[in-house]
């Protein structure tokens, strides 16, 4: 259960957003719109708890994020918009090590299987500076799969991904959403969620 | 997660050895150019010896701390590394051992080699690669704090410079006092031992205040 109450975020003095309360149950998908520039980066770092609000709380399961921090990171994954990949090492490094950093360690051959269902096969063991925007966004991704955390927050997940790896992400979520995790996903295409309630927020 | 964290970085750096290879050299020809600017005055160049090694070995890492978090900030990895299930405290921790054997380790093998330049005894090479190994790893943890405060800054390599350089300088003093007590036939034990102390005070504290700088850098 995931709950903010009253969020306001200033950022570089100007007023984004103000009062953003929501309230979310296992097995929610938030979805998150609004235009360039009102803030929904913004919120999804509130919500990972990167940025401090200017007022408010976010609360997991009842305790506010700060004061949990650790505990509350190991039910977090996080996909920026940024990939968080590093250009000089391969898929499979990136994915095992990121992984790894975040305190999941999976094998080489689990790190495979992920990279092979999304599409990234024979690629595994390319530098990712070799790839496409659209691979090292489906590479970035592939945390998705390896990852058990109950919270996911993704910012602009279908930025430069084409159809296929597009439906690929909505099955996910599906399978995260019907398993009772929580989505919070910020993006301007629409995502066809059938899972899960549903909820919308947007941003003006 | 310790371990990952360090083997990623020095991956990487096995992966752009030039960077690495650079900040070497940098101090190899820093030291090299005061034997051939100043002349064959063994007396003069070996009283200078400490001085020199130690302050092209503060400037060396001045070099190498520019990039321990920028790219990483860059490219988002960073803003992974702090949403770990383990204290930031430790991937600080990572990361500057990481540094440190790339960037330092290094320095303090190949000083006694530049130190023959400067007609330094065998007995006074070793306490300089020791005074380095005790000293060196302070270099790295103050210099994150440098790094961590001013990443994403315009112009950050001369401000960490400004801000870091004072820091260095008990390292400085007690480091080239041990090898000049060398060479002057006395003890460098009790600089050793206070290079020892600054070495420990900053690893309970540099990693901490780092991990704080950090957090605000990427608000």
């Amino acid at each position: 259960m995931l709950e903010a109450s009253n969020l306001a975020c200033v950022r570089g003095g100007r007023r984004l957003f103000t009062k953003v309360n929501f309230s979310l149950p296992a097995g929610t998908f938030l979805q998150l719109t609004g235009p360039n520039g009102s803030g929904k980066t913004s919120l999804l770092r509130i919500i990972c708890g990167l940025l401090p609000p200017e007022e408010g709380e976010i609360r997991w399961d009842g305790a506010n994020i700060h004061s949990l921090a650790e505990d509350y990171f190991t039910s977090l994954t996080y996909i920026g918009h940024r990939n968080g990949i590093k250009e000089e090492l391969t898929s499979l490094e990136n994915l095992r090590i990121s992984s790894g950093v975040a305190g999941q360690e999976i094998s080489e051959e689990t790190a495979r299987t992920a990279l092979e269902k999304m599409g990234l096969k024979g690629r595994e063991d390319l530098p990712a500076r070799f790839l496409s925007e659209g691979q090292r966004r489906r590479s970035a991704l592939a945390r998705l799969l390896t990852s058990d955390t109950r919270l996911w927050v993704l910012d602009e997940v279908l930025t430069s991904l084409d159809s296929v790896a597009a439906k690929l992400i909505g099955g996910l979520l599906e399978k995260h959403l019907n398993e009772g995790g929580i989505a919070i996903v910020a993006t301007h295409q629409e995502l066809k969620i059938t899972a899960g309630s549903f909820q919308r927020l947007e941003l003006a | 997660m310790f371990r990952w964290i360090v083997w990623r970085d020095l991956t990487l750096a096995w992966r752009k050895r030039a960077d690495v290879l650079s900040t070497l050299f940098f101090f190899v020809m820093v030291v090299s150019l005061f034997p051939l600017g100043i002349g064959p005055e063994m007396q003069l160049l070996s009283s200078i010896a400490p001085g020199v090694v130690w302050v092209a070995a503060l400037l060396a890492s001045m070099l190498s701390l520019n990039r321990l978090f920028a790219n990483d900030y860059t490219d988002g990895t960073l803003e992974q590394m702090l949403l770990t299930a383990q204290p930031l405290y430790l991937v600080v921790l990572g990361k500057i051992l990481a540094q440190w054997l790339v960037s330092e380790v290094p320095l303090v093998l190949i000083a006694p080699l530049l130190g023959l330049q400067f007609g330094l005894e065998p007995n006074t090479l070793l306490i300089l690669s020791v005074s380095l190994l005790i000293g060196t790893p302070v270099l790295s943890l103050l210099g994150s704090i440098g790094a961590a405060l001013t990443l994403g800054l315009r112009g950050s390599g001369v401000l960490i410079a400004l801000l870091i350089l004072p820091l260095y300088v008990p390292v400085l003093i007690f480091g080239a006092g041990a090898v000049d007590a060398s060479i002057h036939g006395m003890s460098p034990l009790p600089h050793l031992y206070l290079l020892g102390a600054i070495s420990v005070l900053s690893l309970v504290f540099a990693p901490w205040a780092t991990a704080t700088a950090l957090r605000i850098s990427l608000e």
